[in-house]
């Protein structure tokens, strides 16, 4: 056994890259329940790839026979149906993790020096993840397919000047149709999958450079035994491998119930109207995208055309996930941790999170007066929070950071 | 020969040429690779006139039609649909179609068609590309009641049209219906794609252009 190791570790550093991520790879010993999401995005991404390899043995990329053969992976493919429950449960769940991931960084200041490259190479990884999303859901080619395509890529036809000639490239012909639909098969195969999968890589490979933040927000480095190990460390193999496997487990308990009980999450995983092939004569009566997406496609729809042009609201529905990046340098707080934040972040962070929950019900919903109001409310509030938290994240008496975790 | 020194300055000449004249490659060899993306000949060919037999129309009735894979309506108005289009200007964003690129010269003109009871419009919302529900009923409830003198509503967002495709105020939609170039080949039959022969030079709009 020894000798096969050493044979290996003599040509590639088998035994180091185990040491340096896993089995001495300290960790804060102070993690809690929401640290368990990192790793369930990357089971969530696994997952996803897998199935997805499955479900493209079966599924033809054609407009004319796209919708048929779903629907012959659901019927006739032994287990077809399962596999594609797995799938779209799956993108959903995805994003689940992703936004805990997401607020754990906002709870803690994980975005904080030294890991705003980690922040950034996670917010690439969810603008990519939404891209992936996107396109995965038109291949079904049913109505919502059809019609939030149409939405989606007519955004690009409302950039001045280049906007229609744009538009025509990015679909292959003047409308939604089989050379889209071809097109984002391969992205959303091969493409957009080999990307998040370099993304997952850097953005770990950053982490491990840095080390992970932890509920204190106390950098674990600092304090080191005399072998130089952190003392408030403990290596991640086994202790929070073991630890990971507990969260998996409540996870697919979750998870599975939803894929057998609820697929189609009374319309919010899978819309009612995806089960009506594309009629590219008839939009249906209520469109709105997955849930997922939106928040920002409520801020698309609050802000009013201007000149003439659509153009404003798709800046703005950019600029709300473009301003994220810049989150790392907007924060001027000397402390990390919610714990010992001033209470005007607290504040401003409890708005945020009501402003974006908000925003993201409102684009579920029709367009109706009340709604485009307060659409408008929760967007300004969005942008407050970055534009203001220079301001606020610098007032307030914050608490005193211990030296040490506090292992609470 | 040992006295041999390294000419940094040349050395950094040599990269940066290099790194341009491999850049310049890069572009070459990315145009087809993106080119592939524009409309193939199968589907520039798809993209050809429809004809369309309107005989059968009856008053208020509308059909719809595939034309470059979008939507485009036909319908007939009646006596007091076309009356009550001189009632709505100040309702519209744009009642006297001022915005050229919405519509043919031949189309611009207070029905925004060739024959004032024969609307061809293209049935895809200005706003982000849905196609709007027909509702010609004059003053349905849910379209504000009395002031709706029929028209368009765009399900997706919100967004409404009289029976000339014009668009009204405070909707997301910005600008008018596209009236598509079209002519009559003869009283009943109507040729989409092409505008009449003394218009046959008119441009067409961009994102509509064979080329």
């Amino acid at each position: 056994m020894d000798n096969n190791k050493n044979w290996i570790d003599q040509r590639f550093p088998l035994t180091k890259v185990w040491n340096e991520h896993l089995a001495e790879y300290y960790t804060p010993r102070n993690f809690n329940f929401w640290y368990f999401f990192g790793s369930l995005a990357m089971l969530v991404l696994v997952m996803q790839i897998v199935t997805g390899i499955f479900l493209t043995m079966h599924f033809k990329p054609d407009s004319a026979s796209a919708f048929a053969s779903v629907e012959y992976i659901m019927r006739d493919v032994n287990w077809g149906w399962l596999i594609r429950y797995l799938h779209s449960t799956g993108a959903s769940a995805f994003f689940i993790v992703i936004y805990l991931h997401m607020y754990r960084g906002l709870l803690y200041g994980s975005y904080k020096s030294p890991r705003e490259l980690i922040w950034i190479l996670g917010m690439i990884l969810y603008i990519a993840l939404m891209a992936e999303a996107f396109m995965g859901y038109v291949l079904p080619w049913g109505q919502m397919s059809y019609w939030g395509a149409q939405v989606i890529i007519s955004l690009f036809g409302s950039v001045p000047v280049i906007g229609p000639d744009l538009l025509v490239w990015i679909l292959g012909d003047y409308a939604v149709g089989d050379p889209a639909l071809n097109r984002f098969f391969s992205l959303h195969v091969i493409a957009l999958p080999l990307i998040l999968v370099i993304l997952v890589f850097l953005h770990i490979v950053a982490l491990h450079t840095v080390g992970s933040n932890n509920p204190d927000g106390v950098e674990i480095k600092k304090n080191k035994d005399k072998d130089g190990i952190p003392k408030d460390g403990i290596p991640f193999h086994p202790y929070y491998s073991v630890k990971d496997i507990v969260g998996v487990v409540v996870f697919l308990m979750i998870f599975s119930a939803v894929v057998f009980f609820a697929p189609a999450m009374n319309g919010y995983f899978l819309e009612h109207a995806n089960f009506i092939e594309a009629n590219p004569l008839k939009t249906p009566d209520h469109i709105a995208p997955l849930w997922y997406l939106t928040p920002f496609y409520s801020v698309l729809r609050a802000i009013p055309p201007m000149f003439s042009s659509q153009f404003p609201g798709v800046v703005g529905m950019f600029a709300a996930l473009l301003i994220l990046l810049a989150l790392p340098w907007l924060d001027r707080s000397k402390v990390k941790s919610i714990r010992y934040r001033s209470a005007p972040y607290k504040y401003a962070l409890g708005i945020f999170v009501i402003s974006f929950v908000y925003l993201g019900y409102l684009g579920m919903q029709p367009v109706t007066p009340t709604n485009a109001l307060l659409a408008r409310v929760f967007t300004v509030l969005y942008f407050g929070f970055f534009i203001l938290m220079p301001w606020f994240t610098s007032i307030g008496k914050t608490k005193e950071v211990p030296e040490r975790v506090t292992g609470k | 020969m040992s006295e041999q020194t390294i000419d940094l300055k040349k050395r950094r000449f040599l990269t940066q040429a290099t790194s341009v004249v491999g850049a310049v490659g890069v572009t070459f060899v990315a145009w087809p690779f993106l080119s592939t993306w524009n409309p193939s000949a199968r589907a520039k060919a798809a993209g050809a006139p429809v004809e369309v037999d309107i005989s059968k129309l009856e008053e208020g009735q509308l059909v719809r039609v595939l034309w470059r894979k979008k939507p485009v309506w036909i319908f007939k108005r009646d006596k007091t649909t076309i009356k009550n289009l001189r009632t709505l200007d100040s309702i519209l964003t744009d009642p006297n179609s001022t915005e050229t690129s919405q519509q043919p010269e031949y189309a611009k003109n207070l029905y925004r068609s060739i024959n004032p009871d024969i609307a061809v419009i293209v049935g895809v919302c200005t706003h982000l590309g849905c196609s709007p529900t027909y509702r010609p009923e004059l003053g349905a409830a849910d379209l504000g009641g009395d002031t709706w003198k029929g028209g368009f509503y765009c399900p997706c967002h919100g967004s409404k049209f009289d029976l000339a495709g014009r668009v009204y105020a405070g909707v997301p939609a910005p600008t008018n219906l596209v009236i598509p170039p079209y002519h009559f080949v003869s009283e009943s039959l109507i040729q989409i794609g092409v505008s009449p022969a003394e218009h046959e030079v008119t441009p067409i709009f961009k994102s509509n252009k064979l080329t």
